[in-house]
């Protein structure tokens, strides 16, 4: 019998794992913000239009949706539209910032089923956080975890995009979940939206992913990790999930304007599938547009062909190969056995994020 | 598990998919998948039988591979996507 996985890489009916991306708006303007976020684009799509992508989400039985942003919260259609989807059978999974759960909205968020709350923080104490997501982020994301917590909420989940600077923090990340009675998330950084500028200096080093490595063996059980570390498994043992770059097979992006892309890793025209405003809608960009049959055919393994770990990294994450200038038939830039690093070397230019919503205040790395 | 009925729980929705199906747990928030599209037909119809053997032989499944549909519906009793009535 063909395994699952081979199966899930000719594509679903419906996607998996789906990301909608409300507002390209932001209060805050994270260094490494995979979507150059910060202001909003005249062409978001509105109300009427959101309900209309929920219909179709609930038609195409897609059971859940991430709502993410820029900062979702800051739509003043936002509990309109997360009311119209999880009344209807489609759950939110949303993720924030934090900075509009005041205690008012938190018992509000916590009177509502089929909903799902990620705080994003990315470190564990405040200059570690405060260096890549802004002065007085930490305080405000601490504030909407008390809010959640005190209007009895229930298990929400603490999102951290792991960095050089606070891989050294995943205890501490688990303690300050565990203390609200929260779920820890971890995520990997991509190059992706800001990223681009900021991924050399922020990305964990080998040493670091070896350890890593090592602790999501040690803590995988307790920790979510929307199957993200695969191209860790080249060291040895897999983590649990799927292992597989699900980019238009079972994951793709809604942006702001309605705009479908294989993965909220890879906004940039050569992965735009389609837009949601066009006439078949999402399910016709799903089902049928070349981009996304393309990627449900067999990739090429190229470099990592003569690879031992080959069957356990696949070669690592498309968007990271993309916006690092690599052939996305090789290896990823941060393959365990060093052959990105490498392959870093020879890189002589890389594509530019489609897009830039960041407000015209420079962005840069805080002084460590 | 044999002499025992069962039925899909309601809170479980079943995505159709090429490779069986998807089911999805709203309580739970779990994903789980059906490899076969004999399974997605066995498990649908578990509420219109009064035990999951009655319900083997009305999908028409062979009498030895019964014991591999009784564990892969033990399972599903495990996750919660089967309940007994
Ligand atoms: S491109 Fe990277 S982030 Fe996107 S689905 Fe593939 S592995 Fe995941
Ligand atoms: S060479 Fe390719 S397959 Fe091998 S570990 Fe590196 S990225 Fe993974």
């Amino acid at each position: 019998m063909t395994r699952l996985v081979d199966q899930m890489k000719t594509g679903l009916d419906a996607p998996i794992c789906i990301t909608w991306e409300l507002t390209y708006a932001c209060n805050l303007a994270c260094v490494h913000c995979l979507s150059s976020s910060g202001r909003r684009d005249p062409r978001e799509l509105s109300t009427a239009e959101a309900f209309r992508v929920i219909d179709e989400l609930r038609a195409m039985q897609v059971f859940y949706v991430n709502i993410g942003g820029g900062e979702p919260m800051i739509r003043r259609d936002f509990f309109d539209i997360v009311e119209y989807a999880t009344t209807g059978g489609v759950g939110v999974k949303f993720s924030t910032n934090g900075a509009y759960i005041d205690a008012e909205r938190a018992r509000r968020l916590a009177g509502m089923d089929y909903l799902d709350i990620q705080i994003s923080v990315d470190g564990a104490d405040e200059a570690t956080n405060d260096r890549v997501r802004g002065q007085g982020s930490f305080a405000t994301a601490r504030r909407a975890m008390e809010n959640l917590a005190d209007a009895d909420f229930g298990e929400f989940k603490i999102s951290v995009v792991v960095t050089r600077d606070n891989v050294s923090q995943l205890d501490d990340f688990l303690a300050m979940a565990d203390g609200f009675g929260a779920q820890l998330r971890l995520t990997r950084l991509r190059p992706s939206g800001r990223g681009v500028d900021t991924w050399h200096d922020l990305h964990p080093t080998l040493d670091q992913q070896r350890e890593l490595h090592r602790w999501l063996l040690a803590h995988g059980e307790r920790v979510l990790t929307g199957d993200s570390f695969f191209h860790l498994n080249a060291f040895g043992e897999s983590l649990p999930g799927l292992n597989m770059c699900g980019a238009g097979r079972v994951v793709c992006l809604i942006d702001p304007i309605g705009d479908v892309y294989a993965c909220p890793f890879v906004i940039h025209d050569e992965f735009l599938a389609g837009n949601v405003r066009d006439a078949g809608g999402f399910t016709d960009v799903w089902r049928t547009s070349d981009l996304f049959s393309e990627l449900r055919e067999p990739q090429s393994a190229g470099a990592c062909a003569s690879c031992g770990a080959w069957d356990a990294c696949q070669g690592g994450c498309m968007a990271a190969k993309f916006f690092t200038g690599l052939p996305l038939d090789g290896p990823d830039p941060e393959c365990v056995g060093g052959e990105g690093e490498h392959a870093l070397t020879a890189v002589t230019s890389v594509p530019k994020p489609s897009g830039d919503h960041s407000r015209p205040v420079p962005v840069e790395l805080g002084r460590r | 598990m044999l002499d025992s009925p069962l039925g899909l729980h309601p809170s479980v929705a079943l995505r159709p998919e090429p490779f069986g199906a998807l089911a999805y747990h709203y309580d739970n928030r779990r994903l789980v998948f059906l490899k076969h599209p004999s399974m997605v037909d066995l498990v649908r119809s578990l509420d219109e039988h009064p035990d999951l053997r009655s319900a083997l032989e009305a999908n028409g499944i062979a009498e030895d591979r019964w014991d591999a549909y009784d564990r892969a519906v033990t399972s599903l009793i495990e996750s919660d996507v089967v309940i007994t009535r």
